[in-house]
Parts: C-alpha cells; structure tokens; sequence
C-alpha cells in the first residue's frame, strides 16, 4: 500500500502560505522520516496527512483512491502531547480501548501496567500516557502511523523501548510509517529514508 | 479571610472544607426533605373555626392563625412543598431545554447562530411578563407555572453549555474521537456529556430558587395556582387585606419561611459547585 500526497497547498491565512505544492509518498513496508525546523508546517502536513485539515487543495490518496472520511481513518496520526488527546474525565481503561480491544499481548510489549488501567489520565507520566495514545492508534484497519514527535519529551530509555515496540509492530502487520522529528541521529536509527522537510515544501 | 463563615468555626473547625462542604449539603439537603415530606403528608383542608380566628403566635399556633382559625405553621409548610414540587418540575424542565437547546448548537455554525439568537431573545423580555403571559396561555395551575418557569429559566444554563461544548469540540480528544469513525452522537453522549454534568446539576438546583420566588410572586398578582391551593402566594395575597388590621404574623411568617427555603437551595447549588469545581472555591 502506499499513501501519497500530492501538491498539498495549505495556507492559516491568506496571505501566507505554509505548504505550497507539497508531495510526499510512503509506502507500507516502510519508515520515513521527516526533518525540518520549528514553526516550518511539519505538523500542518501531518494534520493533513491524517484527515484533521479538510481546506487544503492538492490530494491525498491512499492506493491512489482518496481516503474516505466517515469511517475509521486507515492514516492516524500520534499527537507529541498525549495528555491532551484524552478526556480528562475518562478511566485510562476506557481511553485505551476506545478504538479498539487492545490485545493483552499488546500491553505486555508496551509495557503496559493493568493498574494504570484504573487511573484518570492526570494520574500518569507523559510517557505512560503515550504508550496509551500509540497503543489505541494500532486499530487493525490502520495502515499508516504518523508518529508526530512522540518520543520528544521523553529519556532516552524510554524512546528506545517505545520505537523498538512500535516499529516491531508495524513491521509485522505491514503499517507504513511516517516519523518526524527535530532529532536527526533518533531518525538515523531506524529510518530506511529521511526527508527533509525544505526540500519537499515548494516555499 | 478575616470573614470566617459559620462552619468554620467552633463545633466543626476539626472538618476539612471537603467535609464541612459535604455536611452543609446534607442538612440543608434534609431540612428541604423533612419540609416537602410533612407537606406531602399533610391534609392542609383544615377544618374552620372562628373561635380561634386571628390569634396571634403561641406555643399552640406558633405562626397564629388566620381569620377563619386554620393553623398558619400548617398552612406555610403545605405551602412551602407546594413550592419545592413546582420548582422540581421547572428546574429538570428547564434543564432539559437547555441540554437540548446546547446539543443543537454544537451541530454546525448556522444552528449555533439559531441558538444564541434564541437565548438573546428569551434573555431580553422581563421575567416576570414571560411567566404571566406563559402561564395564562396554558390555563394557570400548577401545570402553567411549572412551564411559565421552565420556559424562562434555560437561558443561563444554555449560554453556559453552550460554550463548555464549544470548548470541548475543539479539544483534541473529540478530534480523534472523529478520526476513529465515532459518530456525533456517540462524541456526545461519551465526551461531552461527562464533562457538562457537573455544570448541569449546579445549574438545575440553582434555577430552584428563582421557580420558588417566580411562581409566589406570580400566584401573588394572581396568574398562577388557584386560590384554594395554599400556596405561599396565595397566602401573602390573602393576607395583604388583614394586615391593615395588624395580623402581622399572617404575611411575615410565610415570607420568612419563603426566603429560608429559597436560601437553602441557594446553599446547596453553591457547595455543591465547589464540590464539582475546587478551584472555584478558593475565589
């Protein structure tokens, strides 16, 4: 499989563009990694990639058909604040399994705990509230992850034992990934192709 | 905090505030049962008789009796829970327009423009007139005031839904939500819903106050429940034509009692928002 966007312009307000003629393609064996600086519309892409920005002009299309947008959405993306993509006044039981049965053996890679199954999401770290926010994302209708700087705010053992159980994951249930990231030598690790983001934003 | 309230002090400073807060909502909570219960219970077709007609108050009739000998305590009291009925029926009425009304707005832009043109409608004509001309249109009684007080009352809770489930649509759990092909019901009833209930229970105890002061106010100019009925109105307006006469004890005992009732529900509404809402409580 492979999603591929093409020419994606993309602008907050008129008079500035922030995408302009964009393309970027990942095939579903892959990982691709994305670098660019701050503020330079990573995010904005991602957003678009995964169904979140609906005004852009240009098209997105997974297997060349474009995405259909009612039902659950084959890209998802994975937010770098996780504490903000879940309600605060769920059970983590109930934001976990709100996409799908997460599988116990899914937990156990993850290195998820059962009690933190009971805890409202003030209750957790910010990386055990990520491995809850990627574990959701792992629905078997996804077919691409947008990994939109997820391992920023954590130490460097954490990241590793995240990406080794994410990628290991998607290598197996052939999901294509999409990572981005401000950390060059993070991408260097595991990434088969970096892009960077300059280069493929036509500004 | 020079201003120390009653309950913090003496006899209950060893409480924490959670506690004295959650103690504050039980007795009042139980003074208002026992008052609707022994109203409920109580036969208020009392008998008449003249031989004690106009007493002032004793420790027989503590609030007197009026000019036909009914006991005035009696007559409050069925009063009063005649009250609490009314303001029970307005005040999950008025909630449900307003839950609705809120749900509406939060479809799309041109439904939220209806909604807010709607409160800004309701919100500009008088009260008290909405409730009178309500309340004749549908024949008066219990059954008018109850809908003349549900229909004037959403507007408050409405505006504050409203703009909670504007918020909350554009959190990014709601958005996610949509990406996993939740449906808008779904995101309603799951998101939503749990995150307004709070703001829903405070505002439908505190809409109970203004259904209690509405509906005496409006059966006092004599729009609302119907004369044989002892409802606090009913009574001030009788007795308007005895105090010239200086049966005091016919107007200030009901009043009184009136306003007690109407500021423990306002207690309620009020501990039971810093309960939902701490850091309300530290304003």
């Amino acid at each position: 499989m492979e999603l591929k966007a093409n020419n994606i312009s993309f602008s907050y307000n008129k008079n500035r563009h922030i995408l302009k003629d964009a393309s970027i393609s990942v095939e579903s064996n892959q990982i691709i990694g994305l670098m660019g600086d701050s503020g330079s519309g990573k995010s904005t892409l991602c957003k678009i990639l995964s169904g979140y920005i609906s005004n852009y002009t240009g098209e997105v299309t997974l297997d060349g058909k474009p995405i259909p947008d009612k039902d659950f959405y084959p890209v998802q993306l994975i937010f770098q604040h996780p504490e903000k993509t879940m309600n605060p006044k769920w059970k983590m039981e109930k934001v976990l399994n709100e996409s799908w049965q997460v599988s116990q053996e899914l937990k156990d890679t993850f290195g998820l705990k059962d009690s933190w199954l009971t805890r409202w999401p003030s209750e957790l770290s910010g990386g055990e509230l990520q491995r809850f926010s990627i574990l959701r994302a792992l629905n078997p209708k996804t077919k691409f992850i947008i990994a939109d700087e997820i391992s920023t705010m954590l130490d460097a053992v954490t990241q590793v034992q995240i990406w080794e159980a994410l990628i290991s994951h998607c290598k197996a249930n052939n999901i294509g990934i999409l990572a981005v990231s401000h950390d060059p030598e993070l991408l260097e690790v595991f990434c088969d192709d970096i892009l960077k983001f300059d280069e493929i934003n036509n500004l | 905090m020079s201003e120390t309230p009653w309950y913090n002090r003496g006899l209950f400073s060893s409480l924490n505030l959670r506690q004295k807060t959650l103690l504050t909502i039980c007795l009042t909570a139980s003074v208002l049962l026992i008052i609707f219960i022994c109203g409920t219970l109580i036969n208020a077709n009392l008998p008449t008789d003249f031989t004690i007609k106009m007493q002032p108050p004793s420790f027989e009739h503590p609030f007197g009796t009026d000019w036909m000998g009914r006991d005035m305590l009696i007559r409050t009291i069925k009063g009063l829970s005649l009250s609490i009925i009314i303001g029970i029926g307005a005040s999950i009425i008025s909630s449900i327009i307003a839950i609705i009304l809120a749900f509406i707005a939060s479809m799309n832009s041109k439904c939220d423009e209806f909604v807010s043109w709607l409160i800004d409608l309701f919100a500009s004509i008088p009260h008290i007139l909405l409730i009178m001309m309500i309340s004749i249109s549908l024949g008066k009684g219990a059954f008018g005031v109850i809908m003349a007080v549900a229909f004037s009352h959403w507007v408050n809770l409405t505006r504050v839904l409203r703009a909670e489930v504007l918020q909350i649509n554009t959190s990014e759990y709601v958005a996610l939500s949509k990406r996993f092909g939740k449906s808008r019901f779904w995101i309603a009833k799951e998101h939503i819903l749990p995150l307004v209930l709070s703001q829903i229970f405070v505002g439908t105890l505190l809409v109970f106050p203004h259904a209690i002061m509405h509906e005496s106010s409006v059966t006092f100019l004599g729009f609302g429940l119907s004369p044989h009925e002892p409802a606090i109105g009913i009574i001030l307006s009788e007795s308007m034509t005895y105090l010239a006469m200086g049966a005091w004890w016919l107007a200030f005992f009901p009043g009184v009692a009136l306003l007690i009732v109407v500021l423990l529900f306002d207690i309620i509404g009020d501990n039971l928002k810093r309960l939902y809402d701490p850091s309300e409580a530290n304003k």
